[in-house]
């Protein structure tokens, strides 16, 4: 019993906000690892890495409105993702140099609005929670709409499946089988801000990169099937997320009266588990067989 | 042949980019089970042909007729070495990957695969992700990709470039043999006409966004080359291969064999 203790500090299990948690938890880092695998094939971290990053303007914005951050998240994510895709970019150089600037003037937007909710409600907490998640803080309530936001990008995910997988392996291909490229490059974006609102609502805004590229970076590392990859990419979030939980969790009882950010056990466990799927499928960085 | 109605009829098409004029007044019409080459230099206009052909590019005028279904292998495809699919997935995308939903098991889709990869040889490597595989490997995967929903048309963009000599003989035998045994018109671009010659029923030949068309050696001479180019063209047989070679400096006028540089030649 005491080993099991060691493990799940006494209350773990009844505890409201942990099991709050665990069900937002898991939703956000499916979600995330899921779309991230097309996200990684796609070459598009660094647009995902944006979106998370932008989208603290919104959760600034919901603090000094006072409605829940998701409203906020989910607003500013998707309007910066029709942003993004609206500048119509194909080279890949110019695409990032826009994502960047759009980033900056993001996260400069955000500054504004931080200082402006510590001057009005006199709550140094909003930065810290904005920019790096409050997943025990999360009322029960938000469990029906992040549920939905969940379930609704799940959806579209599954029905652009097959044309999705077509266009990262290859724009040309897609459009010559008749995909419309610039569309389901679109909905990938929405998907991607759907994933980016749950992540930086669990382990904030400029963290939820970490849900959302490392996940899936390790899984497409070993699985060698775009089924298995989903899959794997899924089980991964869910071992960080949860993981992370009991992490904290547990960190109550290390430091007495003070518990670790959850967000601090995520991401690490994060890169250790791409660390290892490196070291497992060994992959070297070429390893094209001879001509055959 | 299965019928004789044209595969492909292309009438004077012209096609102009913001401030460039790439197609000019293009003609020529393929039949059923006819290999073509599309040879001409980087940047004469064969992409935006095949393209056009394919309706993703808009023609400033002419127009284009097509008979059935077409396929495509685009050019310079190199599959990402993360991409968790393997050769089979990927021919498996050629037939239903514009599909929306989640793809259902299918024993129909299944044989079609498999006998697609057979007809590439493909098999042996059919379960490795394509990222691993050499640069001949990916384009049988891609003409498999391409082939899986029987297209009576098959457009390939420069399939043969970056390929050693074993890889290239490969590729224009299967290229020949779905020609021959399945009626498939193969329209191919290359910057090399040299490894087609063997199985090259006509040939499109671009230069300054014009074209000379026909059978291989009536374009292939150097009054025609000569007139398309607006410069003094030698074409040169020697050994069973073709030398196109332009007075003047090399790099003036592409010289249409690369990669061989006994066959660079410059005439004072």
């Amino acid at each position: 019993m005491s080993f099991f203790n060691l493990i799940f500090a006494p209350g773990f299990f009844a505890s409201a906000p942990v099991q709050t948690a665990l069900v937002i938890g898991s939703a956000a880092a499916i979600v995330s690892a899921l779309i991230g695998v097309f996200t990684v094939l796609r070459g598009q971290s660094f647009a995902g890495h944006a979106l998370s990053d932008i989208s603290s303007a919104g959760g600034s914005v919901a603090f000094l409105l006072g409605i829940s951050a998701l409203w906020g998240f989910l607003g500013v994510a998707v309007l910066a993702a029709g942003a993004l895709e609206l500048a119509g970019l194909r080279r890949s150089k110019e695409r990032d140099l826009v994502t960047g600037i759009v980033l900056g003037a993001g996260l400069g937007l955000t500054a504004l609005l931080l200082h402006l909710d510590i001057g009005t409600r006199s709550s140094g907490g909003a930065a810290i929670s904005v920019m790096f998640g409050s997943i025990f803080a999360v009322p029960a309530s938000m469990i029906v709409p992040m549920l939905g936001v969940s379930g609704l990008a799940v959806l579209m995910m599954g029905l652009i499946y097959r044309p999705l997988l077509l266009t990262s392996l290859d724009p040309n291909l897609a459009s010559a089988q008749g995909v419309r490229v610039s569309s389901i490059g679109l909905l990938h974006l929405l998907i991607l801000s759907l994933a980016v609102t749950l992540s930086a609502m669990t382990i904030g805004a400029i963290l939820s990169t970490a849900l959302l590229i490392g996940p899936a970076a390790a899984a497409v590392q070993i699985a060698h099937r775009p089924g298995r990859a989903l899959l794997l990419a899924g089980l991964f979030g869910l071992i960080a997320t949860w993981g992370g939980v009991l992490l904290a969790y547990d960190s109550y009882t290390w430091t007495p009266g003070q518990a670790w950010p959850v967000s601090f056990f995520i991401t690490s466990l994060v890169s250790l588990i791409y660390v290892a799927a490196r070291l497992w499928a060994k992959r070297p960085v070429a390893r094209r067989t001879a001509e055959a | 042949m299965s019928t004789l109605t044209e595969t492909l009829n292309v009438s004077a098409l012209s096609v102009a980019f913001p401030g460039r004029q790439v197609l000019k007044d293009v003609s020529f019409s393929l039949m059923p089970g006819e290999v073509c080459g599309l040879i001409g230099s980087n940047g004469s206009g064969k992409t935006t042909l095949l393209r056009t052909i394919l309706g993703l590019q808009a023609a400033t005028s002419g127009a284009v007729h097509l008979n059935g279904a077409v396929g495509y292998v685009p050019q310079k495809i190199a599959f990402d070495m993360d991409m968790p699919l393997r050769a089979r997935d990927v021919v498996g995308l050629g037939l239903d990957g514009n599909r929306f939903g989640l793809p259902l098991p299918s024993l129909g889709k299944r044989r079609k695969v498999e006998a697609m990869l057979r007809a590439v040889g493909a098999e042996a490597f059919a379960d490795q992700r394509v990222g691993d595989l050499s640069g001949g490997q990916q384009q049988r995967v891609l003409i498999a990709h391409a082939m899986i929903r029987r297209p009576r048309l098959l457009l390939l963009d420069e399939p043969l470039a970056n390929l050693d000599v074993r890889a290239v003989a490969d590729i224009v035998g299967l290229l020949h043999r779905f020609a021959r045994d399945e009626g498939v018109t193969v329209l191919v671009s290359a910057h090399d006409m040299n490894p087609l010659l063997g199985v090259m029923d006509r040939i499109v030949y671009l230069a300054q966004g014009r074209a000379a068309t026909g059978k291989t050696e009536e374009v292939v001479r150097t009054e025609v080359l000569s007139r398309l180019y607006g410069h003094h063209i030698d074409v040169i047989r020697v050994h069973g291969r073709v030398l196109v070679i332009a007075a003047g400096a090399a790099d003036e006028i592409p010289i249409a064999i690369e990669k061989h540089p006994v066959h660079v030649c410059e005439i004072p």
